[in-house]
């Protein structure tokens, strides 16, 4: 029955609806950053504008060239992959400097700012850095699902959990929940192993196994539980809680109710 | 008079052959007093009887094997993975077997419940004192009973071979491994070799779906057997004494109310087997020893072990060519039997201290009691500080909050919650039997005042009703015992004077701070006084 509603046209259409969600929205959301708007001087070139983007909003902490300065990291290592996915997850550009940067509801930049600022990132590398992955690279479709979970239960659970809400790691760091994440973003993700995140080269994770793991996470994000409510699907802890609190709770009352004195 | 009805000829009928008419009558007159709290025990039993019925469902189709099977199921995600037969036939259960998923999580809710009841109940027993003379024996099956829950509970959580049971199994090896001496021995006994082997699930399933509940039906028919033949406590009220049982017949009154109860348990509990998704292993996958997830949780009563472990430090020590893993044995082995020991050991101890001999069947006030309630309450903290460390991760999660400080934070929390929850209850108990006496010498506050001739304000002050002065004035006001003289008066040395000495010093622990409660003369004259609209003078007294 899992099977059939995976198929469900409704649920694709909404899939694909969620996942261009973001970028619409960023053309939507009001900047909250001086270097966010900046369309009207824009130059022709886009390696020019990104640097233009990059120094007004990045090399204050990642450096003029892109390598990194008091302990921040190097963003030219992550390449241009690294940029999208920290840009359009909205972590990148922080505020100030913290450990773990966290993902805003909307990216600061629209998608043509960030493609200029990783196309000018990638220029200052060696060009052997991840890049942005194609829409071909990123179809996820066709891909064995079965093998997805298999894979994500071995590289991905021990830190985002058997279903994708994400837990915590040591220091205050998370790994957080994936059922934001895109397509691109969660294959980005992977390329780049983003903060204590480990890299999945292609070499450990081929593309195709990478394609069924965002097969298994784009089936975690169904809302279908085929066992009634899902209770976060945090595991026993939140079905203790909802045991004692409405489950013993509602026998309890019930038990003062029958034991009620006529009076 | 011969009977008329079918019902009525079959009726004697019967008893001509067999008698019993007599037994009937007696069980159907019992009474039995009525009391909210006295129904916790019977979640319990009607958890229970769900259990039973549910799991044999559950026989019919679970394949306690260890086999390698490759999945051809309905749930498309697991298509074509290789898992034991155990896992196999649970996602069986749960998407091919008509009302199977039901089933299951209707399996699993009673479970839940049925532990939960038998604890709520425990701690019902506890703080109205009803494990004392004659009823020990019962807290002793009560206790029992409570930990065979436990390990079914955990026996079948682990039947399905999921990633989190196995990840649990994994965690119990371990812990056998870390007793000394015959540590792995043992796991390997049990394990039939190596983990997690071909062995373990089926003895697994024998002890879960037939020793455990042939010794669960003895000792919950032995249970409520002395229930009826030792018959109920009571709490004190009007005409309540400790001799007599104010109450209603079993029948119709008790047994309507208790089908009625019975029916409501098993209403919710298939309400939330139907509407609330509980251990979803589809999800969770087969278990493998290379995979674990975050999040990995053990249902909810052994959540405060698995507190336990996360909050101990690292520490083992070496020992010849031994190591001893003190960081699981001192939280996994030791810390449970200590509790465990002191909770059954209580209503000895308790007795000791008190040195009285009668038996009671007048339940205590909890607050009539203050250094037993506070003891329950720091005991009940001390629990709960374990159980919630063991969720450390989503609370790490949900907060953005660093796990190794809340940890730390545990660790000291550990020692200082359940010292600051005894002191609290017990000056909350102490100040409501102050309270109660105030009222006893000068009723209630009416809450209309009255301007005296020569122009004072006083409020008028109501007696008390029946109820109310009967509960009130029901506590016992133990005094602390003293210990005796070195010597007796003929200069003898006392006998076993070390031993009176330590129980007048446990004793004084016990009652030493106390609040006297106002004699029945007192009472009875303040009342007087109160229903002729005098405002009585006594005087609170504390030692
Ligand atoms: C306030 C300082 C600050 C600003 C401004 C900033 N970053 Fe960062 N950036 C950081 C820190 C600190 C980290 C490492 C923390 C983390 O990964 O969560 C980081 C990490 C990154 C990474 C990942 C590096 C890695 O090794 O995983 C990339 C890529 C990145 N930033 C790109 C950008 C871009 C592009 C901008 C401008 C739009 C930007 N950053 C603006 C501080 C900053
Ligand atoms: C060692 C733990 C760890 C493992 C293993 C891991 N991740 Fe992550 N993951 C993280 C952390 C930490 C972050 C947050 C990165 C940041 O703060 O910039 C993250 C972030 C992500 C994000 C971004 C989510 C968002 O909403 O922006 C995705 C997608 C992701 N991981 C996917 C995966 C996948 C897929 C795998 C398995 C192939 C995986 N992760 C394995 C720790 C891990
Ligand atoms: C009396 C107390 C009992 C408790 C506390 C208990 C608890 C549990 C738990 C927690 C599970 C895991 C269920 C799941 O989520 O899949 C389970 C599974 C199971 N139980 Fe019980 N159980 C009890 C009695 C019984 C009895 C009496 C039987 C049968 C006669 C039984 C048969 C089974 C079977 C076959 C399974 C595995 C099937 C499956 O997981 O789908 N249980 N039990």
């Amino acid at each position: 029955m899992t099977a059939a509603r995976l198929r469900r046209p409704a649920a694709t259409l909404a899939l694909l609806v969620l996942s261009a969600a973001p970028a619409v929205s960023a053309y939507a959301a009001a900047p909250t950053s001086a270097s966010a708007v900046r369309t009207a001087n824009q130059p022709s070139d886009p390696l020019v504008w990104g640097k233009m983007l990059y120094q007004e909003g990045c090399a204050s902490c990642h450096g003029l060239t892109g390598q990194g300065l008091n302990g921040v990291p190097s963003v030219v290592a992550k390449g241009a992959a690294g940029v999208d996915f920290e840009v359009s997850t909205g972590r990148m550009p922080l505020a100030t400097i913290t450990d773990q940067a966290l993902r805003r509801p909307h990216s600061l930049y629209t998608e043509d700012q960030t493609a200029a600022m990783a196309a000018y990132v990638a220029s200052l590398g060696q060009g052997s850095e991840p890049a942005i992955p194609t829409v071909a690279q990123v179809d996820w479709k066709r891909a064995d699902l079965a093998m997805g979970g298999e894979l994500f239960r071995t590289n991905c659970a021990q830190c985002h959990s058997f279903a994708g809400q994400g837990g915590a790691l040591t220091l205050g760091k998370q790994a957080p929940n994936l059922m934001q994440a895109t397509p691109t973003q969660i294959y980005e993700a992977m390329l780049i192993g983003p903060n204590n995140m480990p890299q999945f080269s292609d070499a450990t994770l081929p593309p195709a196994q990478k394609q069924a793991v965002i097969r298994y996470i784009e089936f975690l994000k169904q809302p279908d539980n085929p066992g009634g409510l899902n209770l976060g699907r945090l595991g026993p802890v939140s079905e203790g809680l909802f045991g004692w609190v409405a489950g013993f709770g509602l026998l309890v009352v019930i038990a003062v109710w029958i034991g009620v004195k006529a009076k | 008079m011969t009977p008329t009805t079918p019902l009525g000829r079959t009726a004697v009928a019967l008893d001509q052959r067999f008698g019993g008419a007599k037994f009937m009558k007696k069980t159907f007159n019992k009474v039995f007093p009525d009391h909210w709290s006295f129904m916790l025990g019977e979640i319990a039993l009607y958890s229970f009887i769900v259990l039973l019925l549910s799991g044999v469902y559950l026989t019919l189709w679970f394949k306690p094997s260890m086999t390698e099977v490759v999945y051809n199921g309905s749930y498309m995600p697991l298509h074509g993975v290789k898992m034991s037969e155990a896992y196999a036939s649970t996602l069986n259960i749960s998407f091919d077997v008509r009302g199977g998923l039901l089933m299951r999580q209707i399996h699993h809710w009673a479970a839940l419940f049925f532990v939960a009841s038998i604890s709520v109940h425990m701690l019902r027993v506890f703080f109205t004192g009803a494990f004392r003379k004659p009823r020990e024996l019962q807290w002793i099956i009560g206790l029992v009973l409570l930990v065979l829950a436990v390990i079914e509970g955990f026996a079948g959580y682990s039947l399905p071979d999921d990633l989190l049971s196995g990840t649990g199994l994994r965690i119990s090896q371990a812990l056998m491994q870390a007793s000394p001496v015959f540590g792995s021995w043992m796991a390997f006994f049990v394990f039939g070799g190596e983990f997690p082997g071909l062995d373990f699930i089926p003895r697994l399933y024998m002890v879960h779906v037939l020793l455990i509940p042939l010794i669960f039906l003895g000792l919950i028919g032995a249970h409520v057997g002395m229930v009826a033949y030792q018959k109920h406590t009571q709490y004190p009220g009007p005409g309540r004494t400790n001799r007599n049982v104010v109450g209603f017949p079993l029948l119709p009154v008790y047994i309507a109310k208790a089908g009625g109860f019975f029916f409501a348990v098993f209403g919710v509990i298939i309400l939330l087997g139907g509407l609330v998704t509980i251990n979803p292993v589809w999800l969770f996958g087969p278990y493998v020893p290379d995979q674990v997830s975050a999040g990995s949780q053990p249902d909810w009563y052994m959540g405060f072990l698995d507190g336990a472990v996360r909050m101990m430090p690292n520490w083992e020590l070496h020992l010849w060519d031994h190591t001893l893993s003190l960081n699981i044995m001192i939280p996994g082995m030791i810390l449970p039997v200590v509790m465990l020991a002191v909770v059954g050991a209580y209503p000895w101890l308790e007795a000791w201290a008190t040195r009285r001999t009668g038996e009671h069947h007048l339940l205590d006030r909890p607050r009539n009691v203050p250094t037993r309630t506070a003891l329950g309450a720091a005991f009940l903290s001390f629990y709960l500080v374990l159980f919630i460390e063991s969720g450390n991760d989503l609370i790490a999660a949900a907060f953005h909050l660093s796990i190794n400080q809340i940890t730390i934070a545990f660790r000291v929390m550990i020692f200082l919650v359940p010292v600051f929850v005894f002191w609290l209850t017990k000056r909350i108990a102490l100040s409501l039997q102050r309270r109660d006496v105030d009222r006893l010498l000068h009723g209630n506050e009416s809450g209309r005042l009255l301007r005296l001739p020569h122009g004072e304000f006083i409020e008028v002050h109501a007696p008390l009703n029946e109820r109310d002065l009967a509960r009130l004035s029901a506590n016992p006001g133990l005094a602390p015992i003293e210990a005796p003289a070195a010597t007796d008066d003929a200069g003898h040395p006392t006998p076993g004077l070390r031993v009176k000495r330590l129980q007048a010093r446990v004793s004084h622990f016990f009652y030493g701070d106390r609040i006297v409660p106002p004699s029945v003369e007192e009472i009875e004259a303040a009342q007087a006084q109160l229903q002729s609209g005098h405002e009585p003078h006594g005087e609170l007294t504390q030692h």
